[in-house]
């Protein structure tokens, strides 16, 4: 299902004055949308371990942690910081990216939970 | 056991150099430790109850619940202190001096405590909810080992506390003539810093163009896991690989606040 940003508009509105950027974000909802792409968490392991990607594209990357305890998925090359919590799927959107080896790993379980996204 | 205390540490020293920073630059408010610590522990049960409902949060507005629930909470705290800031530079002053301004120092001074529980509340709630999600998550794979967690954990929150009280002990011994300046300096970075973070999360949600990200990386020089690179980051949103719509969102917000205090300040004094 592609994003609705329109959706956030309940949320922001809670913010008070950020009713103008809720009604900017919808005007923008074309945006979303690219490829999706699946991670695992398990035992506190990312996999696959190594995914490939499209470089230059925004991707979406769906991280499903099967694990009962919550894992931040962190990427410092990617600079992206998310919890996801146990038995449930987050998303995270990068990019895009150019050609390179991006390392991401679990904050909460970091000897194990080490994964690479690889964008060419 | 070190591992946790690093982790913890990392999430309390940003929300100890905030509160660090408000306590000072507050310090004439009467009444305001009650008002501080009425901060932490709203924010605290509220960050309990984030991370009990870090599963509905996420799945909320497609998956990027969080995000939105971040940038939100980043957003109200960037208000509160352009409003603290703007306010301060047209009152604070003449009233902090003024001994006769003393039921109006009371009023405003009523303001005050509202931002500095909104905000300290505010700062509380987003790095403590991660901290209480990473302990238990700890706590919860390793069973038995949970001791030299815990005993981490507090370790962190020691020396993160520490940290902001340092800070705010050297503001204090800031002298009087540049006390307001300095302090609303590091209000101003701080609400800039917050500012572009907000529009991070937005970005990663996919709410916002990045503008090219990143447009700059400094992350060989500067660590953002290094001591000063994630004092910078508490203090001044220190980012090494910041999106283009990140630094525009910082200078906007830099500029904004900083011209309020500029036309409060000179309202004042014609």
């Amino acid at each position: 299902m592609p994003f609705n940003p329109c959706l956030a508009t309940g949320y922001l509105r809670a913010a008070g004055s950020t009713l103008t950027m809720a009604a900017m974000l919808c005007v923008m909802t074309a945006t979303a949308a690219d490829g999706e792409y699946a991670l695992t968490i398990q035992d506190h392991r990312f996999q696959p371990a190594e995914l490939v990607v499209p470089s230059s594209k925004k991707i979406r990357l769906s991280v499903e942690n099967r694990d009962a305890t919550p894992e931040e998925f962190e990427s410092h090359d990617l600079n992206r910081e998310k919890i996801i919590a146990g038995k449930s799927i987050a998303t995270i959107y990068v990019g895009p990216l150019p050609p390179g080896r991006y390392r991401y790993f679990g904050e909460y379980n970091e000897e194990t939970a080490q994964g690479v996204i690889i964008a060419q | 056991m070190f591992g946790s205390a690093v982790i913890v540490f990392r999430e309390v020293i940003e929300a100890a150099l905030i509160i660090g920073i408000l306590a000072a630059a507050t310090r004439s408010v009467p009444n305001r430790n009650r008002w501080l610590l009425a901060g932490v522990v709203t924010g605290l049960v509220g960050s309990a109850l984030v991370a009990v409902s870090t599963d509905a949060i996420s799945a909320m507005a497609d998956g990027v619940g969080q995000e939105i629930l971040n940038s939100a909470i980043l957003g109200v705290a960037v208000l509160m202190l352009a409003w603290h800031n703007i306010w301060m530079a047209s009152h604070g002053k003449a009233l902090a001096i003024s001994a006769k301004a003393v039921g109006a120092a009371i009023q405003e001074g009523q303001k005050e405590r509202s931002i500095l529980l909104v905000v300290v509340g505010l700062a509380v709630l987003r790095e403590g909810s991660e901290t209480v999600l990473f302990l238990y998550g700890i706590l919860a794979s390793e069973g038995t080992g949970a001791s030299p967690v815990w005993l981490g954990g507090v370790v962190g929150i020691l020396a993160g506390v520490g940290v902001g009280y340092a800070l705010y002990a050297g503001l204090l011994r800031v002298p009087t003539r540049w006390f307001f300046a300095a302090t609303g300096v590091l209000v101003l970075l701080l609400a800039a810093g917050m500012a572009s973070q907000a529009a991070h999360f937005l970005i990663q949600a996919d709410l916002l163009p990045s503008l090219t990200a990143p447009i700059w990386d400094t992350s060989a020089m500067l660590p953002e896991g290094s001591m000063a690179g994630m004092l910078l980051h508490s203090l001044a949103g220190y980012d090494p690989r910041p999106a283009g719509m990140q630094v525009i969102v910082y200078a906007v917000t830099l500029a904004t606040i900083g011209l309020g205090m500029k036309l409060a300040n000179s309202s004042r004094t014609q």
